[in-house]
């Protein structure tokens, strides 16, 4: 029985020490959403595509790790990180303070503000300051529990109707339904990965949204708290491929204005 | 566990729940009422009766309620034709939807549970109804579904259960049922476990309180079964 024990706990001591030892980060899991075009989605063959993707497999190169990439639902995409499904979320995630307590960001990799969209002609411009005149008793779609979803529900819950979707996709398709009035979500996801496709009847309307309490300083990858050395690494790997030129090659593959 | 979670939203559980309870009775009550003379139809020996109900129920069999519901949700409000139609206003709705998808779902299932009761009646009730010379529709309302509900009860109650859990892909077009509710907590404060669980909790009361219905139901229905009470 002694001999169990003593065995026993060594192995938990073997796990233990095994835990804390640092891991040298050859071999990188990441979760991505792959249902928000042009950032992330699944091309028809099948495998992920997209701006977030491709600075993901730029950064993993940067680093010299081998790197694995993880589809995974926004709604769980923060738990299946704590949860050690996979070592960093790099899925255009803005950096918020609620989202800090839970986990750790890197610097930013891109930044753009977040819009209303509607279909042409049902809407005329609006002020930051009109917005609420603007879009009263309207059926607003967004992602559930995105930055959008937050300043939705925080300013205007009482003046719209808010619709709450698992995905932009989803978002995007009860648009074209007809279902929604209007949408909010990030301005170039919307450009690039429905007005310029299925959303050619619909336009950007309004200001540009950009108040850090809700949209955060852009979006960067998370990280499980306490595991600074990969987040020093992926810090070094984003100002190297800044530096080097990948990254512009990247942004010029997906945008005409550099998104940084 | 972190409690505060819970009991914070609490109120949207509860809010959740009604939803979840209205769902799961307008459909059964909507599903059944279509059952009825689809299985009636679908016991008949005139091919051309019987073949479209077995069609309806070979479809909504054969394909998971997931599917249906993306298909009549997503799927129809793709066309113009139905943009245009009458039915939009009603299908421009997530909640009729569901109901619309739920109600022919269990309908579906319904008209199988009752099909086996009805194709279960002894022989001795018929040939009793016969000998007394009733018509085939008093037949029908006195003798063959009165004893094919009471043979179906178990079956059905199963059913109703099913169809409890099955209301939980609400949450996927939007609605805030039970899982909405704990779809929404989950992903405003990163806790799966709290949320789910706490949403298991309610769907597990909520189908005891039916076990329990049934249980009553059965004891009702079946009294003619049960053991005789000794005598003194």
């Amino acid at each position: 029985m002694k001999k169990l024990s003593a065995f026993l706990m060594s192995i938990f001591f073997l796990i233990a020490v095994g835990s804390v030892q640092a891991k040298d980060w050859k071999k990188v899991r990441i979760g991505i959403e792959g249902a928000y075009p042009p950032f992330s989605s699944i091309g028809a063959d099948g495998k992920p595509q997209g701006f977030d993707i491709d600075i993901a497999m730029a950064l993993c190169k940067e680093m010299g790790a081998e790197c694995k990439l993880i589809a995974q639902d926004w709604d769980g995409i923060i738990p299946a990180l704590l949860a050690r499904k996979y070592d960093a979320i790099i899925a255009s995630m803005s950096i918020t303070e609620e989202r800090k307590k839970k986990v750790d960001f890197t610097e930013k990799y891109y930044n753009s503000p977040a819009k209303f969209a509607v279909k042409k002609g049902t809407m005329a411009d609006f002020t930051k300051e009109g917005t609420k005149a603007a879009i009263k008793g309207k059926t607003v779609g967004v992602q559930r529990e995105t930055i959008f979803d937050r300043f939705l529900t925080d300013n205007y819950d009482k003046d719209v109707t808010i619709k709450r979707y698992g995905s932009q996709d989803d978002v995007y398709l009860d648009m074209l339904s007809g279902r929604l009035d209007m949408m909010m979500a990030d301005s170039i996801a919307m450009t690039d990965g429905f007005l310029k496709k299925d959303g050619k009847d619909f336009e950007l309307v309004g200001p540009s949204y950009s108040d850090p309490k809700w949209f955060g300083d852009g979006a960067g990858i998370a990280i499980r708290k306490g595991e600074d050395d990969l987040k020093m690494k992926f810090n070094k790997a984003i100002k190297a491929i800044r530096a080097n030129g990948t990254y512009k090659k990247i942004n010029d593959k997906y945008f005409k204005i550099d998104i940084y | 566990m972190d409690f505060e979670i819970i009991f914070d939203n609490l109120g949207l559980y509860v809010e959740g729940m009604w939803l979840t309870l209205e769902l799961v009775s307008l459909s059964l009550l909507a599903g059944f009422i279509l059952a009825v003379p689809m299985a009636i139809m679908r016991v008949s020996k005139n091919y051309f009766i019987a073949a479209p109900v077995r069609l309806f129920v070979y479809i909504f069999r054969g394909t998971p309620l997931l599917v249906q519901i993306y298909i009549i949700y997503y799927g129809l409000g793709q066309f113009d034709a139905v943009k245009d139609s009458f039915a939009w206003p009603f299908f421009k709705e997530a909640y009729f939807c569901c109901l619309f998808a739920f109600a022919l779902n269990t309908g579906a299932y319904t008209v199988e549970i009752l099909r086996g009761a009805i194709a279960g009646t002894p022989f001795g009730e018929i040939e009793a109804a016969v000998s007394v010379g009733m018509s085939r529709i008093l037949m029908l309302r006195r003798i063959i579904l009165p004893s094919a509900f009471r043979r179906a009860l178990p079956a059905y109650g199963n059913e109703v259960i099913f169809m409890l859990h099955g209301t939980s892909l609400a949450s996927i077009i939007t609605l805030v049922d039970l899982t909405g509710a704990a779809r929404i907590v989950n992903s405003r404060y990163y806790s799966p476990y709290e949320a789910y669980l706490t949403a298991a909790v309610f769907y597990m009361g909520l189908t005891f309180t039916l076990v329990w219905l049934f249980k009553k139901l059965e004891f009702k229905w079946f009294a003619h079964l049960r053991p005789r009470k000794e005598t003194v």
